[in-house]
């Protein structure tokens, strides 16, 4: 990887940061053939998981043993990534490591070049469409096969990683890669499990959450190369990308547990119209908009808008096979954003119109006053014991709601003078 | 290369260790309230293995271990197969009663183009779900190589009854991790022939 490197494998230049999701989002809700599609798509899914879930006489208890396993695994991470490591080694596997998500791609051509080849047969996965893996490997002048593709290196995503027997599981219904040289498989630190004996729960959280049902069409187990049967090396590249920044905030930490099923977007009312598209590559839905900021931080214009796409009605809480608390932690990250805000020059208007409300508050003749004025000019803006639209920039926000007309006197004034 | 390899893994695991400080490890045990095993009598656990197949539309019939032969051909006559592999250790009682059908053994193993011929194959597994209707192929004795198995358009998987376990958790507990496993549901194709020693 340090020595030859192809014309072709020069870095392209950075892409522009994704727009935030309000802008983003406009597109698709334009579209009613895709707001469409959407629907019936997520609503099957969502029947799907229902069905499954209320099928299983102990998913409480799936979910609550879940959800130990993976706090377990995250409060102890190095130790069983470590552990995980030298049982993949010991099964002929090799083990990368990839800070970001450029390192993993970096990796992966590196991989796909050292086989002699110019081309890979790349799954779809989550963490894959995460590090930007087809993209980046195109740019490096490698070609890009289908999944089901007979291909000598073939790139997956896993779904987990046993740490006591270095056994890379990847449960789907497409077709399993089936590279004649070398597999590939990409993973995020957080996939690792401790023990054989833990995927007994998850064997069976994934499926039924994700609407697969009860058993997914095809599971595969991979534990180094064997014989005589399928590729003759096997890589495990382990994936950063910002998940040791979520792990280090203590309430963020518990997005880790994430299992990828998908049951939050299909349940998401917000999913349900924008699609996945406006969340951008870093993952869609409420646990999409939940990990983006937690792993890239609330700077950018993108994952500080995230936190904000969402109604938190709480459905993806409820369905949640490791009981993530999905609307808790995007309230604590809107917080992050408000905080992160909080030093500007310039302040937000949010933040303008709070600070104003605080002064205004804080005293009780300065909020008798706004008060009378407020009503005021409420009445004169009213049409029929409405207030139709507001002036101004908050005309965007009356644009769906009609406000009633205050009263000519407020309930201080009347109590006052009695 | 290696020299890459190694600094990164130093730096994610130094990463992830000051992302820990000092909470680290200290969470509470796994509560395991979930069931293990179904409780039921062995013919209940064959019952719902079956009824659990069908759940997922894979074709599914009950044989003595006397009518197996039979069964294995009335079931490729049925899908038209002319050419079919089996892996190796196949029983061969298995294939007694085939007729007008090449069986290609996969020893040595058959090329690409021989598996794109194919119009089915024939295997055992390794163990059954009966709470998921999943069969599961480790690649042992009569269950052949992965590739085999994903090759042709029609896979008749032969389970017998003491194979199949209850649950998810005792269907693990008696799989080898090191082992290629591949666990098939509803996949596309799949035949399941039970074969059950008291229907003799």
């Amino acid at each position: 990887m340090s020595g030859a490197v192809p014309p072709a494998g020069t870095p392209p230049p950075p892409p522009p940061p994704p727009p935030r999701f309000a802008d983003a989002a406009r597109e698709a809700l334009a579209d009613p053939s895709v707001r469409r599609g959407l629907r019936e798509a997520t609503s099957a899914a969502r029947a799907g998981a229902a069905g499954a879930v209320a099928d299983s006489a102990d998913w409480e208890e799936l979910r609550a043993a879940g959800a130990a396993v993976r706090d377990r695994t995250l409060l102890d991470l190095d130790r069983y990534l470590e552990e995980l490591e030298g049982a993949v080694v010991e099964a002929g596997g090799t083990v990368h490591w990839a800070v970001s998500a450029a390192d993993a791609v970096r990796v992966v051509a590196g991989l796909v070049r050292a086989q002699g080849e110019s081309g890979a047969a790349v799954a779809d996965a989550p963490v894959l469409r995460e590090i930007g893996l087809a993209g980046g490997l195109a740019a490096a002048g490698i070609a890009v096969l289908d999944a089901g593709a007979a291909a000598a290196v073939a790139v997956t995503g896993v779904d987990f990683m046993v740490a006591e027997t270095g056994a890379l599981v990847r449960s789907g219904g497409d077709a399993a890669p089936a590279p004649s040289a070398a597999l590939v498989a990409v993973a995020g630190l957080e996939q690792a499990v401790p023990a054989w004996r833990d995927l007994e729960v998850f064997l069976q959280l994934l499926p039924r959450a994700s609407g697969a049902g009860r058993t997914a069409a095809r599971t595969v187990v991979w534990s180094g190369p064997v014989a005589g049967d399928g590729p003759a090396a096997c890589h495990l590249v382990l994936v950063d990308n910002g998940r040791t920044r979520a792990l280090a905030d203590p309430v963020g930490r518990t997005a880790l547990r994430c299992i990828g099923c998908e049951a939050c977007l299909n349940v998401c009312p917000v999913y349900e119209r924008t699609g996945p598209a406006a969340y951008g590559p870093g993952g869609a839905g409420p646990i999409g908009a939940v990990r983006v900021p937690l792993q890239r931080g609330v700077r950018g214009a993108h994952a500080a808008s995230l936190p904000f796409a969402s109604t938190l009605c709480g459905a993806c809480a409820d369905v949640c096979p490791v009981k993530i608390d999905l609307p808790g932690l995007l309230v604590h990250l809107r917080g992050e954003v408000v905080e992160a805000r909080r030093d500007r020059p310039v302040p937000a208007p949010e933040l303008a119109a709070m600070r104003a409300a605080a002064w205004t508050l804080a005293e009780p003749r300065r909020y008798e006053a706004a008060l009378r004025r407020g009503a005021r000019w409420g009445r004169l803006l009213a049409r029929g014991g409405r207030i139709g639209r507001l002036p101004g920039r908050l005309g965007k926000w009356s644009d769906a709601r009609d406000l009633p007309a205050p009263p000519a006197q407020s309930f201080r004034a009347w109590w006052g003078r009695r | 290369m290696v020299g890459a390899a190694v600094s990164g893994r130093d730096r994610v695991l130094a990463r992830v260790r000051a992302a820990l400080g000092p909470d680290r490890g200290g969470a509470a045990g796994v509560p395991r309230d979930y069931r293990r095993g179904l409780g039921a009598e062995r013919a209940d656990v064959v019952a719902l293995f079956t009824e659990r197949v069908a759940d997922l539309r894979v074709p599914v019939r009950h044989v003595g271990a006397d009518e197996l032969g039979t069964a294995v051909a009335a079931a490729l006559w049925g899908r038209e197969a002319k050419r079919i592999a089996v892996p190796a250790g196949l029983p061969y009682g298995w294939l007694a009663d085939l007729d007008g059908v090449r069986a290609l053994a996969d020893v040595p193993p058959l090329d690409d183009a021989a598996l794109a011929a194919l119009d089915a194959v024939v295997t055992g597994c390794a163990a059954a779900v009966a709470e998921t209707g999943a069969v599961v192929l480790d690649g042992g004795r009569g269950q052949g190589r992965r590739a085999l198995a994903r090759a042709p358009a029609h896979h008749l998987c032969v389970v017998h009854a003491d194979q199949i376990a209850g649950t998810v958790p005792e269907a693990l507990a008696r799989l080898d991790p090191r082992r290629p496993l591949t666990w098939l549901g509803g996949t596309p194709g799949l035949e399941v022939l039970v074969v059950d020693q008291r229907l003799c």
